[in-house]
């Protein structure tokens, strides 16, 4: 047939592309825009970045000190050079034997007065070392055990009795009060987690119902023609996995270098050097599985973006026939 | 290919339903904030204080391949008619089989597969702004996941023929309103479809495209597509003899005698449930 087609009368700026490289026949490039949503997106990921740092340095923590403490006992001897109950000995020498022949102790050793100076340095300062201190220190024993379950009530009457004025300090009371405590504090770091994944889902909610509401005509129109629920929840969905993805890698990597000072920050607290670790030790001290899950974060706002979007475009679709 | 029994269709309250467009253009029902629409709701509303029924035990039937105008005065129900067919709305009353698959108890997920063998030239068109003339009627080829060179041939085929070749990549928005409905209309036949409806498609045509359209109707209604037409214009039905579908008040006031529905059963459905 014939052409009917009027005169060319159109200007440049109406012209759309052939075949645009990604179809967007809902619109959503526009109505779910590159800006808001991933900034909020990037936030709630470096709020979870640090919750999961809270976490895993807290966990580190914590068997840290578990392990160097949890198998050990000390052994307080006070006026360490008088003659002991028994007249023989002096009162350490005593004690030392009678811990050795303990079963369940595997070592005994009385901390020299180098190590002792360098374990009240961070109190006392360098003075501890130098000198003779003013106050009367007892001598330490540091004790280390086969099996942490240890009963120490009789040891520590016997000790008693040998060499009176002896104190046996159990570290599993401290350990269990640090337990609790470590348990708590990650208990908390793990419902902020929970928090931020809740509130992020709600960010996508809205975001895709203003998207919904924006483009109510355009989904109405290829709803009518024959557009399934899936089909135009995908097309959300992708858009938006998309954008939380995006949003959430950059919230993560602006996280990277903060978590790096908290890091060193916190090193000399897990290891046994009271300075501050240089920037190489920093990247060590961060635990391996801390790395492990950083990546983990924009794979989970991307699963919540999708999930969310899917949920929300499925039921505001019901309204249509 | 085409039965309604005893259909009756009452919209839900103002404020309660999605965007409606109906006859002379713009929104008659509202297009309020919908509530939840789920059909269970929808139900209770109906119960008390719903609005006025639109269409009252409308029954007959179309065999495949059939022509039909539709004709009534403005606000005789034309448009709710139509609505019924391309799957806008589902009837409240009776029963409707479209295409083999009765819809009123067809699982909501069952009616997009349906939609895509229906044709609709709506009279408002109804083109996505932001697409290009080309994507506006490759959209429903790409709804229906046909390969991207099938659909480049064929939107290009089919564009060219309505004489639109040069506007390929313009939007709606810079083609004039015949440019537009030819776009519209392209749309609608790109798939080939089943049934093609089309409401008020001269409304925007000098005479001459008018009858080019009508050509194209009944060449795709020789082929085999059940094309029905709802228009005001008179001269049109009169230059295009065909069995005519008449409403007036919401009823059905007469058809072609082979349009009646013969069934033995077919009067003894009463109206069910929420009436």
């Amino acid at each position: 047939m014939p052409s009917l087609a009027a005169p060319p009368r159109r200007d440049a700026s109406a012209v759309i592309s052939l075949r645009p490289s990604g179809f967007d026949e809902l619109g959503l490039r526009r109505a779910l825009s590159d800006r808001m949503l991933p900034l909020l997106v990037a936030a709630m990921t470096f709020l979870a970045a640090l919750a999961l740092a809270g976490w895993f340095g807290i966990a580190a923590l914590s068997r840290h000190w578990r392990e160097g403490a949890g198998s050990a006992l000390t052994v307080q001897v006070p006026d360490a050079q008088d003659k002991a109950a028994d007249g023989d000995t002096t009162r350490l020498a005593a004690v030392l034997n009678l811990l050795t022949g303990t079963p369940g102790v595997t070592s005994a050793h009385a901390l020299t007065n180098e190590e002792l100076a360098a374990l009240l340095r961070p109190w006392l300062g360098n003075a501890a070392a130098s000198t003779q201190l003013a106050v009367p220190v007892p001598a330490v024993i540091a004790v280390r055990l086969n099996q942490p379950a240890l009963d120490v009530g009789p040891m520590a009457r016997r000790l008693e009795q040998a060499a009176p004025g002896t104190m046996v300090e159990d570290h599993n009371v401290w350990i269990r009060r640090l337990t609790l405590l470590t348990r708590s504090l990650q208990a908390c770091a793990g419902l902020a987690l929970v928090i931020v994944a809740a509130v992020a889902a709600a960010v996508v909610a809205v975001a895709t119902r203003a998207g919904l509401t924006r483009r109510r005509e355009a989904i109405e129109i290829v709803h009518g023609l024959g557009a399934s629920d899936s089909y135009i929840a995908g097309r959300f969905a992708s858009r938006v996995t998309w954008l939380a993805a995006a949003g959430a890698a950059g919230g993560g990597l602006v996280a990277l270098p903060v978590l790096l000072v908290l890091a060193n920050l916190a090193a000399p607290f897990g290891s046994q050097s009271a300075d501050l670790g240089d920037w190489t030790t920093a990247l060590t001290t961060v635990p391996a599985a801390m790395w492990a899950s950083l990546p983990c974060l924009p794979v989970l706002a991307a699963a919540i973006g999708f999930l969310t979007a899917q949920g929300t475009v499925r039921r505001w679709l019901r309204r249509l026939p | 290919m085409l039965r309604f029994d005893m259909v009756g269709l009452r919209y839900a309250p103002v404020g309660f339903m999605p965007s409606v467009r109906t006859g002379r253009g713009g929104a008659v029902f509202g297009r309020g904030e919908p509530g939840k629409g789920d059909r269970r709701e929808e139900g209770r509303r109906m119960g008390r204080g719903a609005s006025p029924e639109v269409l009252h035990d409308i029954t007959f039937h179309l065999h495949a391949g059939a022509f039909r105008w539709l004709l009534g005065p403005s606000g005789a129900g034309k448009s709710s008619m139509m609505r019924l067919m391309y799957l806008a709305v589902r009837p409240t009353r009776g029963r409707l089989t479209l295409l083999g698959t009765d819809v009123t108890t067809a699982p909501r997920a069952a009616l997009p597969a349906l939609r895509r063998r229906i044709g609709v030239v709506f009279q408002d068109f109804r083109l996505l702004q932001h697409l290009s003339a080309f994507d506006n009627v490759a959209l429903p080829l790409r709804l229906a996941g046909r390969p991207e060179g099938q659909i480049r041939a064929d939107v290009t085929e089919l564009l060219k023929w309505v004489g639109l070749s040069r506007y390929l990549h313009l939007s709606p928005a810079s083609l004039s309103g015949g440019e537009q409905q030819r776009v519209a209309i392209a749309r609608a036949v790109i798939t080939r479809p089943a049934l093609l409806l089309a409401d008020e498609p001269t409304g925007n045509l000098d005479d001459v495209q008018a009858e080019r359209l009508m050509h194209l109707f009944k060449e795709l209604n020789r082929i085999g597509t059940t094309v029905i037409v709802a228009t005001h214009n008179e001269a049109l039905v009169a230059r295009h003899p065909a069995p005519a579908l008449r409403l007036s008040e919401g009823r059905l006031i007469s058809m072609d005698r082979e349009d009646r529905d013969m069934r033995p059963d077919a009067y003894d459905l009463r109206p069910v449930a929420h009436e």
